[in-house]
């Protein structure tokens, strides 16, 4: 607790020092491909921002654009207030940690760590107190005269970051940069990127694949679709409030649930929804554009939906897979399309072929009107 | 276990055949440059790996060395030259009987003169009455000879012949002409691999469509234009500068083309990590690109070098054919007409041709082969 507040009055102290980043109305095309769309971002310095989307909507490239290695058709990308689009990577004080590791096979650890520095014309002191303190930080010291083709994946990527840390730049970039390694050491490296982040002062923004590293180390979450920003907020804010389907289902794990549905009626601060055409219930949530017999899609995760317990709206269904993961038990009930995934306590002795009774509280789920866009 | 298959079977007999073709050629000229030129008119070389039997005529000394010595006049000398090293087995002294006698007999003439032989070829020939003949009579020997080697032809043909210069005027060319266009193709395929500038693809395709221009179509054109230039400026248009860019414009499209490929495998997020990292172009290529293609530069070295050291054509046409200028191929198509009987100026010049090849691929067969293989297989 002390320590946070520590940590806070530190960050404001140096405010000034690092990097706001400001993309405003970028677009990209790849030739005729429209890969950015009109994205505008406000990236707060200091933050930890986590780019996240599915494969191939642009992640990479918002990253690239940003670093300058990529050039941008129209739009500005500012840093600190500057404009950077013509400025070339050296000159926005930036690093950034690719996927690939990408480190120089024929240097040592050393070197590759010292090479910006070495660029920067440093004295042979401060590239040896640097190089050694991001060393030390990432716990490489013992590796620092290996080349990197005698380094384990983790031990890689923990260079790679190193030789972003050592030339402390205002920003990092980090592009997928936990890919590449197995789960125990992806949970290790989360941590040890958290703990940087709080070391660093810096602006850091973080593309990634993988759910919880996106909610344990964002500040904010940016989620691209195809180009354009679907969302943007805190993780809890995505989690609870998605503005969209989209959002909805690409954020938690398990995907959340979708289930047809239509409005039956609307009241002063909520509407009624019918569930399957077998229960009904009367959520606290309202959509201007949408009215009474319109179809709507009703979302609701699966930690959210109550088996054989109390709740709002409730109907019958059958189990017909089991998933025991000890500590919970994915239940898949029967459903037009795509199964309805349950969350069931670790031990729960429901069996394949079991009819049970399921239901949700109404605060807990979301409603998509027909353009996917959410009630609020 | 190793699985052994049909086909590395096959794939492993196939090289065999291969070896064997390509060193059995090799290995003969070899053993014939270092054989007595006599032999070599008369046998295979592969006669001179072992002890052979061979036959020989001889011809004795006539009487002016004749000597009076214990009643007899006696004619002493020796058939072989020293340290032949050859074994007298038998010997006659009649074409048609030329195995008559073994060592230790009396063989007498028709005019009742006899000669008695030892194995190393000493004879001695005498007669009651004084010797009257002019000439020697002649002795058919047959002999055992151990393999001998010599390493006259390689004194004659490298001090006497010129192929010791034309070697130096070789290496003179070769050299030059394939560090430059290798430094020039540096550049070169690292502009056309990672930077970005207008025209770029433009100049990899006419790069790439010059690799199909015969060289014959543009020697004379070439030629001619060296000579107004040469005008111009009052030197000759014959020259080694003139080789050397030469060899240059022949071999760039091919350099560079072959190192491009080489640098395109290599991954473009390091560059771009370079270039994050503060790097400018002629830092990536100092410090990134130069350390990592060092493998890529040696295979593309053996084989422009290698190039350029066979070459003829080149030579022929921008080289004058004086001893300061003339190469090694040109020198040995001299000899060829001038001294085509001598067969052992022909072996050795070749031989000598050969070593250089030959050292290069024994030193750097590894480069060699992956510069074969550039750009078709990564790493
Ligand atoms: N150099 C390029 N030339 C043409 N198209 C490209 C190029 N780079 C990326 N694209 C296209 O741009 C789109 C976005 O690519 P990008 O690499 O940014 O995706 P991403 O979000 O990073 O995906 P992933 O999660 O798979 O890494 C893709 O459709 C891709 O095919
Ligand atoms: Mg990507």
């Amino acid at each position: 607790m002390y320590d946070d507040v520590f940590i806070h009055l530190k960050d404001r102290s140096k405010e000034d020092e690092v990097a706001d980043i400001n993309v405003n109305t970028v677009n990209k095309y790849f030739g005729d491909v429209h890969v950015i769309k009109d994205i505008s971002l406000d990236i707060k310095s200091q933050s930890f921002t986590v780019l996240v989307g599915p494969s191939g909507c642009g992640k990479s490239t918002m990253l690239r654009m940003i670093a300058g290695l990529e050039d941008i058709n129209s739009g500005t990308i500012s840093i600190d207030g500057q404009v950077v689009n013509d400025l070339p990577p050296k000159q926005r004080n930036i690093a950034m940690v690719f996927q690939s590791y990408a480190l120089y096979p024929h240097m040592t650890v050393f070197d590759n760590m010292a090479f910006g520095l070495k660029l920067e014309k440093r004295s042979k002191d401060e590239i040896n107190e640097r190089v050694n303190e991001a060393a030390r930080i990432l716990q490489i010291e013992d590796y620092l005269l290996r080349k990197p083709k005698q380094l384990s994946g983790g031990q890689r990527q923990r260079v790679a970051i190193g030789r972003a840390i050592t030339r402390k730049p205002k920003v990092f970039l980090f592009d997928e940069p936990l890919s590449n390694l197995d789960a125990a050491l992806r949970v290790q490296m989360r941590v040890e990127l958290a703990k940087l982040h709080n070391e660093l002062d810096a602006t850091m923004i973080y593309v990634t694949h993988d759910q919880t590293e996106a909610m344990t180390l964002a500040d904010d979450i940016v989620v691209l679709d195809t180009g354009i920003v679907s969302q943007k907020g805190s993780p809890l804010e995505l989690y609870d409030k998605p503005n969209n389907m989209f959002v909805g289902g690409f954020i938690g794990s398990p995907k959340m649930n979708f289930m047809p549905s239509k409005i039956l009626s609307k009241s002063a601060d909520s509407t009624e929804v019918d569930i399957m055409g077998m229960s009904k219930i009367s959520v606290p949530k309202l959509s201007a554009s949408s009215s009474e017999g319109d179809a709507v899609t009703l979302g609701i995760r699966p930690e959210h939906l109550v088996v054989n317990g109390d709740s709002d709206g409730s109907w019958e269904s059958k189990v017909f897979v089991v998933e025991k993961l000890g500590d919970v038990t994915y239940l898949y009930l029967e459903k037009d399309g795509e199964p309805l995934v349950a969350e069931a306590e670790g031990h729960s002795d429901i069996k394949v072929g079991d009819t049970v009774k399921v239901g949700f509280p109404a605060g807990r789920c979301q409603l998509f009107d027909s353009s996917n866009q959410a009630f609020k | 276990m190793k699985k052994i298959s049909l086909s590395s079977i096959l794939s492993q007999l196939l090289l065999l055949f291969f070896v064997i073709v390509w060193l059995i050629p090799t290995f003969g000229l070899f053993i014939s440059s270092l054989r007595d030129k006599d032999l070599l008119a008369i046998s295979g070389w592969w006669t001179a790996l072992t002890t052979t039997e061979i036959n020989e005529i001889y011809r004795m000394s006539g009487m002016e060395a004749q000597i009076e010595e214990d009643g007899y006049f006696k004619i002493k000398g020796t058939l072989f030259e020293e340290n032949s090293g050859k074994k007298i087995e038998s010997f006659g002294i009649n074409s048609k009987k030329i195995n008559e006698f073994m060592i230790g007999d009396i063989a007498i003439f028709k005019n009742e003169s006899e000669v008695i032989l030892d194995q190393d070829g000493n004879y001695e020939w005498r007669s009651k009455s004084e010797f009257q003949n002019k000439k020697g009579k002649r002795l058919f020997t047959t002999s055992l000879s151990p393999p001998s080697f010599t390493f006259e032809n390689y004194r004659e043909v490298l001090f006497k012949e010129g192929i010791g210069r034309a070697f130096v005027n070789t290496m003179a060319v070769a050299l030059p002409s394939t560090l430059i266009p290798l430094i020039i193709c540096s550049f070169f395929a690292y502009s056309l691999t990672w930077m970005k500038f207008f025209g770029r693809d433009t100049l990899l395709a006419i790069i790439i469509a010059s690799l199909v221009v015969p060289l014959q179509m543009s020697l004379i054109p070439i030629l001619s234009i060296y000579n107004d230039f040469g005008a111009l400026f009052g030197v000759a248009a014959k020259s080694y500068p003139g080789v050397w860019m030469a060899h240059t414009g022949f071999g760039l499209a091919s350099t560079t083309f072959l190192l491009r490929n080489f640098l395109k495998s290599l991954p473009n997020e390091m560059m771009e990590a370079a270039k994050v990292d503060g790097a400018s172009h002629y830092d990536i290529f100092l410090r990134i690109i130069i350390p990592l293609s060092i493998p890529a530069f040696a295979s593309i070295f053996i084989l422009q070098f290698l190039w350029c050291w066979n070459d003829l054509l080149v030579g022929l046409v921008f080289l004058d054919q004086v001893p300061s200028e003339i190469i090694l191929t040109a020198k040995l198509k001299e000899l060829l007409g001038s001294r085509g009987e001598n067969w052992e100026i022909l072996t050795t010049g070749a031989f000598v041709s050969m070593t250089v090849p030959l050292f290069i691929f024994f030193a750097l067969q590894r480069y060699f082969i992956r510069g074969l293989v550039a750009g078709s297989v990564k790493g």
